[in-house]
């Protein structure tokens, strides 16, 4: 078998190894076909003027379509918008998703009861959800209107439309947060809290000093999922205000120019920042933070 | 350093299992005190109340006199160490070390000054910078010493401490710890299901059985004077043979010949609620190839053939199968003793390497009649020490 250094692999070894390219082949095709010729052809349409209201002008223009887009000041308010939506939405995941964990992972009484009741939101379809949100929100018919002073409609003001698109998202998507920090907190030894109270950590050193950095994988992991998917915000947006006075993420204004507007070059370009950004996330995660997919650290 | 005093302390869980029934003992500073029983007795819920990791239900625990039942583990001031190690994987061994001084807020100096020399005195100063990860079983054992040694607590408080190491290492540790307890003085409770590290380390041991105490005192007295039979199962290495016999007058009948009742035995028997049918108990040592006994006034003899020799070194030790049934009793199972299901009844002799006894020849054994302990055969107690 071992031939010596540099030696060309045996003949099963090959074999094994063209077996295993074959097995490969058929899941590599399908992702080549559904993902990756999508992201071509983004990309493609970018570098276009392609309107389909006027088809006949449709021409190679380089980037223009990105000078166009990243000096619009459309897209730098969704851009911005995007961003306090993802980082405050990820922000109170992360504490309530914390806590939820605890909750879930401590309970000694009710345990299948809390974690069922937990994650009812995340098994609820966004759009129905969102829907929901919206009566409840909508003055004469909504008991949460109901609570506000008389003549207030949240939902068309800015502010308070992007807080409550917060509250939305963040009412949806924290049983996701809570069920990744579960799996990080099963990982810490119970062992190592008894020790650490025996050493004379308080119940906050115990979490500090100990779960936490312990859990950092997880909780690197968990940020980096949630972030990426806030910053493709989309059906809580389109449901609940779709977009008006200024509350459109990246995602929404991607989509009225594709959809709505029939521009299929500037949509498209969109779609196309959209992605850098998010592999810009990925990649800051990845390289700044050390995140590893859970279990790959030590 | 402190005297450590369990005053009748209980504990129940919530679903009315009792895992620990009135444990009264006092230990005296300085003192080293094993718990030891077979897994299930209680004696890690006895440590971990003691630790404060468990509430105890009945019962008061003193240290120095104050009662500590309602203190916080941290607010005890006693060190741990567990079996698994507990080290902190994310940190090196120096904050390892260093962590409950840290959270004890030590200054720096007296703080660098401490490890070191706890580092010095476990020989772990070259791992310092080191992860947990990085090290081999016997240098985690000694960082999770080292972390309780550097606070100079009260109390150590040991959970298996050496269960997680392969034998030879298990062997260097103990006596590494037992060098390092006399040397700092410091009181310690060790926890541990087995006897030969309970025999070797303690001042004095608690045995436990489902909850109860069965029998405190030094490793002699407890291999000497067994109180009951589950004791004399529990201790001593290979375990006490135990034998059916039949009390008739004035001598007991036993598969390895008859003994009278003389002395002690007589005493032990002449109580009116002891049954005919007893559990006699004889430790290997007590036998001896006759041919090399010179001076066999007050023993017994018995002819058996070897099954199975062991050559151990120091010595020898045959195994008989005796014509009889074994000796079946509840206090034996959980003792951990040697029981063959369906077996007849085994024998285990330790002679002397000079014995010429053979495997599958026939051995004429010599034994002191006056090491044979009678047990009641229901109560297990040990009717030749009342």
């Amino acid at each position: 078998m071992n031939r010596g250094k540099g030696r060309a692999l045996t003949e099963g070894q090959r074999a094994e190894r063209r077996l295993g390219l074959w097995l490969c082949a058929p899941a590599a095709i399908v992702m080549v076909v559904v993902t990756g010729w999508p992201i071509v052809y983004s990309v493609l349409l970018s570098l276009q003027r392609y309107d389909l209201r006027f088809p006949e002008d449709k021409a190679w223009i380089g980037l223009s379509n990105y000078a166009t887009v990243l000096t619009s000041e459309v897209w730098w308010n969704a851009f911005w918008v995007t961003l306090l939506i993802t980082v405050v939405s990820v922000a109170i995941e992360l504490v309530l998703g914390m806590l939820l964990a605890f909750a879930m992972y401590r309970a000694i009484v009710g345990r299948g009861l809390i974690r069922t009741v937990v994650l009812i939101p995340y098994g609820i379809v966004t759009v129905a959800a969102a829907y929901g949100w919206k009566y409840a929100w909508t003055p004469g018919t909504g008991w949460l209107a109901g609570l506000l002073p008389e003549g207030s409609a949240p939902l068309t003001e800015r502010g308070p439309a992007i807080a409550i698109i917060i509250l939305a998202e963040v009412w949806k998507t924290t049983p996701f947060m809570a069920l990744l920090l579960m799996a990080g907190l099963a990982v810490v030894p119970e062992e190592l809290m008894r020790a650490a109270s025996v050493d004379g950590a308080t119940l906050w050193q115990r979490f500090t000093r100990v779960t936490l950095p312990l859990m950092k994988p997880a909780i690197l992991v968990a940020l980096l999922f949630r972030t990426l998917d806030a910053f493709r915000i989309f059906d809580n947006i389109y449901v609940l205000t779709n977009g008006s006075q200024g509350t459109g993420s990246v995602s929404i204004s991607a989509y009225h120019n594709l959809i709505g507007g029939l521009n299929l070059g500037i949509g498209s370009t969109m779609s196309v920042l959209i992605l850098v950004t998010v592999a810009i996330i990925a990649v800051v995660f990845i390289l700044g933070f050390g995140t590893a997919a859970p279990g790959s650290e030590r | 350093m402190a005297e450590i005093v369990l005053d009748h302390v209980t504990k129940r869980y919530a679903d009315g299992t009792v895992a620990v029934d009135d444990f009264d003992v006092r230990i005296a500073d300085h003192e080293f005190v094993i718990l030891v029983g077979p897994s299930g007795c209680g004696k890690s819920t006895t440590l971990n109340m003691i630790a404060g990791l468990e509430d105890i239900t009945e019962g008061e625990l003193r240290v120095d006199g104050r009662r500590m039942n309602e203190r916080a583990p941290r607010d005890r001031d006693m060190a741990m160490v567990f079996q698994s190690y507990a080290l902190y994987p994310h940190m090196t061994v120096r904050e390892n070390i260093a962590f409950p001084l840290k959270l004890a807020k030590m200054g720096r100096a007296e703080m660098e000054e401490r490890v070191e020399r706890a580092a010095g005195l476990l020989d772990l100063a070259p791992y310092l910078d080191r992860k947990p990860a990085a090290l081999s079983g016997g240098q985690r054992q000694r960082v999770a010493m080292g972390r309780a040694i550097v606070r100079d607590p009260k109390a150590f408080l040991m959970d298996e401490p050496l269960s997680n190491l392969d034998a030879k290492l298990r062997v260097q540790m103990r006596t590494s710890i037992s060098r390092l307890q006399k040397n700092l003085g410091t009181t310690t409770v060790y926890v541990t299901h087995d006897q030969t590290e309970a025999m070797t380390l303690g001042d004095r041991i608690v045995i436990m059985r489902a909850g109860l105490i069965q029998q405190i005192g030094p490793p002699q007295e407890l291999y000497d004077h067994p109180r009951n039979l589950f004791v004399a199962g529990f201790i001593g290495s290979p375990s006490m043979n135990v034998l059916p016999a039949r009390l008739e007058e004035g001598r007991l009948r036993t598969p390895i010949g008859d003994i009278p009742l003389r002395g002690r035995l007589r005493r032990a028997v002449e109580g009116p609620d002891v049954p005919r049918d007893v559990i006699a108990g004889i430790r290997p040592e007590s036998f001896e190839d006759a041919a090399l006994v010179h001076d066999a006034d007050g023993g017994g003899t018995f002819t058996g053939t070897v099954d199975l020799l062991e050559s151990m070194g120091p010595e020898k030790l045959a195994y008989f199968t005796l014509d009889t049934g074994a000796v079946r009793s509840e206090h034996l199972t959980e003792a951990g003793g040697e029981e063959e299901a369906g077996e007849g009844c085994q024998l285990v002799a330790q002679l002397d390497p000079k014995s010429g006894a053979r495997r599958g020849q026939p051995v004429r054994l010599w034994y002191d009649t006056q090491a044979v302990h009678l047990f009641h055969p229901e109560t297990g107690e040990n009717l030749t020490e009342r």
